[in-house]
């Protein structure tokens, strides 16, 4: 059967960042819908590893994205105790070399000074004990933590009371005479909305030219290997320096960084490969092999352990590797909160409070001071078509008009 | 009582060698060769060999052909073993394997 049916929002994804976007935008008092092709927590959320990472980030705008969304997700964790694995871990990066400690330890100085929390450790084996001996030290980063992120963005999505619709594709985005967007349409119905918001992840880049414009987002694969389950033998989420390059790098080229963490349910997660394949599924023993072999080298203690099995995903890439939040510009009422890459279980409820903000107009509740929101607007790659007489994303447009609620 | 036509050995007209020890947490348990460990414990009467990791509850086999992972055993100090694949052979020890087994791990 064919419908018709109305909300104040539309998102599209029900991954992470749409199950946040549908909270927040919920509470702020919009009636909102999700919608998307596969379940909950279908495409890249449900095959991240769900850190909530500020040790990561150099300071800009993201970190300070970081920041908000690390206080965002403390938040969230009191308000729904127990449902998603909220663990305050801490993270533990470590270097090898004297030289490679005196970078980090300069690194993280910069990140001291942007509000980041970062405690030198001499001696590793106080806190890792299974740490290989030898390493020369590190930095340990409490505000780093960890949830589960299919379930973060289930109970996010049940939480915010949204219309959740499942298994629905879209495969149009409906336009105003004027431009403007005005909803989507699946092979069920239409879903009609002034305001759409695109977070559909590595395939946001799509759902952009459904709507008449475009957003480079290009996926980069990243396989998890996953151990049998063991009792606590990793405290905090423990990675080599060289991670922070190879995330802030463009090759295409395989990057892998061993990133080791325990996980609640008992198994050992072990990433972090980087490549640009595109959409290609295939499993790459290579890069399984490296995983393996450089966590061993952190954690000789995982040479005794079976992996049990491995899964992949593709991160949500954009060429700057910032996400795209905020109004397109290009086409009034399309929203963008996609291309987080690898950060987007930690970038979530920031991303979806400063789109329901925007959604809400002028009043919400977030202190936009905290984050230069400049560096996410979705025009920034330039292409698609110009709007005449309309500023550029990033400005925050008017609320969408009251609509009626849909039929019961 | 292997002879009789009711017993897998006897349907399958199996003639196997004498049978050697394996041990069950030190108790002696026969098996034959070519036997997994599981149905060396099955053919003693033994249905369980493992406790989970959450409430304790017993585990055996279920599936026995390798793909459930219900029949994990501590094998020769190596735990998470499939005594269900993992043939028999004179003098592994078997122990009962509590949760992950891993519990020398934990720091």
């Amino acid at each position: 059967m064919f419908t018709r049916r109305t909300f104040d929002v539309v998102v599209v994804g029900a991954g992470v960042v749409g199950a946040a976007c549908a909270f927040y935008t919920s509470r702020s008092g919009l009636c909102v819908a999700v919608v998307d092709r596969g379940p909950v927590a279908g495409g890249t959320t449900g095959a991240g590893e769900g850190n909530l990472l500020v040790s990561d980030k150099q300071p800009g705008p993201e970190l300070d994205l970081a920041l908000l969304s690390t206080r965002l997700w403390r938040e969230l964790a009191e308000e729904f105790p127990a449902t998603f694995e909220y663990e305050a871990k801490g993270g533990l990066v470590v270097a090898a070399q004297q030289d490679g400690l005196a970078a980090l330890r300069t690194f993280a100085a910069t990140q001291a000074a942007a509000g980041v929390q970062c405690e030198d450790v001499p001696h590793l084996a106080d806190v890792e004990p299974h740490l290989a001996p030898g390493l020369a030290g590190g930095v340990r980063y409490p505000q780093d933590a960890q949830v589960q992120p299919a379930l973060a963005a289930a109970h996010l999505l049940r939480a915010s009371g949204a219309r959740l619709l499942l298994g629905e594709e879209v495969i149009g985005v409906l336009r105003t005479t004027d431009g403007a967007v005005r909803g989507v349409r699946t092979p069920r119905g239409d879903l009609l909305a002034p305001a759409v918001v695109n977070a559909a992840g590595t395939w946001g880049g799509q759902v952009a030219e459904l709507a008449g414009t475009s957003l480079p987002v290009l996926p980069r694969r990243g396989f998890v290997l996953v151990t049998e389950p063991l009792p606590r033998v990793v405290r905090h989420k423990v990675y080599a320096a060289d991670y922070v390059a190879d995330v802030a790098s463009g090759s295409a080229a395989l990057q892998t960084s061993a990133v080791v963490e325990g996980t609640a349910a008992g198994p050992v997660l072990i990433g972090a490969s980087r490549e640009r394949v595109g959409f290609d599924r295939s499993l790459s023993t290579e890069v399984l092999g490296k995983l393996a072999r450089q966590a061993q080298e952190l954690f000789p203690v995982l040479r005794g352990v079976r992996v049990m099995r491995t899964y992949h995903g593709f991160r949500p890439y954009l060429p700057d590797h910032h996400p795209a939040i905020g109004a397109d510009g290009r086409v009034p009422g399309l929203w963008h909160a996609c291309g987080h890459e690898g950060a987007g279980v930690g970038l979530a409820p920031a991303t979806g409070a400063l789109i329901a903000d925007g959604l809400a107009g002028s009043g919400g509740r977030l202190d936009r001071r905290a984050v230069d929101v400049r560096a996410f607007r979705p025009g920034r790659f330039g292409s698609g078509p110009p709007q005449p007489g309309r500023a550029d994303a990033g400005a925050w447009p008017s609320a969408p008009g009251p609509t009626d609620r849909p039929p019961a | 009582m292997f002879r009789s036509r009711r017993s897998p050995l006897g349907l399958a007209r199996a003639t196997p060698g004498a049978p050697f020890d394996i041990t069950l947490d030190g108790r002696p348990v026969p098996a034959f060769d070519g036997q997994s460990v599981a149905a060396a414990l099955w053919a003693d009467g033994v249905l369980s060999w493992r406790t989970t990791r959450g409430s304790g509850k017993p585990r055996g086999a279920f599936c026995a052909i390798g793909s459930c992972y219900d029949c994990l055993a501590t094998i020769n100090s190596r735990p998470n073993q499939r005594a269900c694949l993992v043939p028999a052979r004179p003098g592994d020890a078997v122990t009962t394997q509590k949760g992950h087994g891993r519990a020398d791990l934990a720091v």
